[in-house]
């Protein structure tokens, strides 16, 4: 290839038999290659719960190179997928039964289509990885199948080129690969749409808000450190007085920009995330606002309107970068979008850090 | 469901269809249904649905199409803009 490709990469090895989902070994011309099965088990399926809350995430991997999937013989499909534990896992999942080889990337425990987007899951990787795993002695035919996601790294014509295989590229969702496979490879239009259904909103929430809430809980403990060393009462009651309501604020943006607006997205007015977001926010801030209204009386029109701005471009933030998440924004959509959007969003935060502020020594 | 749409205008994607040689790739790898066949020839029929990701581009062997392809991530593009390089997500 073009590139000067790493030290080690293309050297023949086979990935240990001694990872935890490892149910055997099957002798092939190249070596003992390591069976999974296609059933998951609370092992597997606690992991996937874990990195859902973003513990560990960086490290549910799996050994890169060749697997054999159920009894695979020299004939047997060839399915391609990343070193992400959770993708390896929903592949076997989905081909339970079949007999198949599947060779992993090693794309750094990323999934595959970000690990596209990155280029790890990329022509230069496959063709090592066929190399390395000696595939050309392992089966007698010459094709891989590869998910459709992962063309945004994968050229077709350069892999057959440089490693005489031909690809194939397979459904979006591997829940369709089974009908794939029986319709000769052949995708209906259909399964080469990617959408983004409740459900997948749904258990990217987690994540989303544990990040945001790494980036908003330093701001809240100085808020409230703030409040209670200012204002002339007791520290721990000028926290509760001063102090708790911005918090409840940056907690109710954070809630408005990773739960609502994700759940919500076709339903929310507006096509730029951080609107969403920020009209999530601005919706979330009156509900609890009228709910709590008898205790909002002790306090200036400063500080409540110094909590809205907090809310509102809190929120609006984290709408925003639920869009690295979405699978339908563009990179240029995003640039224009921060472009006018993250003006707006410091200012009001700087404003409604600068009114809270000034409500603590005017209250 | 109500349909998801982002921003109208905003994507890069070109295309030149004197260059195509009517392999149908581009209609096989994009999710989101961009390009057609038509007479044998690729067409765009949903430009406003390209999220830039940049399969079609990869996989077109005579580089008819062109897109600036890239992760729309909050954290990549921030760090674009002040110029540093760094991990997008």
């Amino acid at each position: 290839m073009a590139k000067p490709v790493p030290e080690g990469a293309g050297v023949f090895r086979l990935p240990s038999a001694k990872q935890s989902f490892v149910l055997d070994t099957l002798l092939t011309p190249v070596g003992a290659v390591p069976v999974v099965g296609g059933e998951l088990v609370w092992r597997d399926l606690f992991g996937h719960y874990r990195v859902r809350w973003n513990i560990g995430r960086d490290r549910f991997t799996v050994e890169p190179g060749l697997y054999a999937l159920g009894a695979p013989d020299n004939n047997s499909h060839v399915m391609v997928t990343a070193n992400y534990k959770m993708s390896f896992d929903f592949l076997r999942r989905a081909l339970s039964g079949s007999d198949v080889w599947i060779l992993v990337l090693d794309t750094k425990g990323v999934n595959v289509w970000c690990a596209a987007g990155e280029g790890t899951f990329g022509t230069e990787e496959l063709v090592d990885r066929i190399q390395a795993s000696r595939l050309q002695e392992v089966v007698s035919h010459r094709r891989l199948i590869v998910p459709q996601l992962g063309a945004t790294g994968v050229a077709a014509f350069e892999v057959k080129k440089y490693s005489g295989f031909s690809v194939c590229y397979g459904p979006v969702m591997v829940r369709d690969l089974p009908s794939f496979l029986e319709n000769k490879c052949r995708a209906t239009p259909e399964m080469r749409i990617k959408r983004f259904p409740f459900k997948e909103r749904l258990v990217l929430i987690p994540v989303d808000s544990m990040q945001a809430l790494k980036q908003g809980l330093p701001v809240i403990f100085a808020l409230l450190l703030l409040a209670g060393f200012t204002g002339g009462l007791p520290f721990l009651e000028g926290m509760r007085s001063y102090g708790f309501p911005p918090a409840f604020a940056i907690l109710t943006g954070i809630a408005a920009g990773t739960i609502v607006t994700p759940l919500l997205l076709p339903w929310i007015p507006g096509r730029a995330f951080s609107f969403k977001g920020g009209f999530c926010g601005l919706v979330l801030f009156i509900l609890l606002y009228i709910s709590f209204s008898s205790s909002t009386l002790n306090y200036s029109v400063l500080a409540q309107f110094s909590w809205l701005l907090m809310t509102l471009t809190v929120s609006s933030w984290f709408g925003m970068a639920f869009t690295g998440a979405s699978t339908y924004t563009s990179l240029n959509g995003v640039r224009k979008e921060m472009l006018r959007a993250m003006p707006v969003q410091f200012a009001g935060m700087l404003t409604g850090i600068a009114f809270w502020t000034a409500s603590l020594w005017m209250d | 469901m109500a349909e998801l749409r982002y921003l109208e205008d905003v994507v890069t994607l070109e295309y030149d269809q004197d260059k195509c040689i009517g392999c149908t790739m581009c209609t096989i790898v994009c999710p989101h249904g961009v390009f057609q066949m038509e007479a044998k020839k690729a067409v765009i029929v949903a430009r406003n649905v390209c999220m830039e990701c940049g399969a079609c581009m990869r996989n077109c062997p005579t580089g008819a199409i062109a897109v600036e392809a890239g992760e729309g991530c909050v954290r990549g593009i921030i760090n674009d803009f002040l110029g540093i390089e760094g991990p997008c997500c």
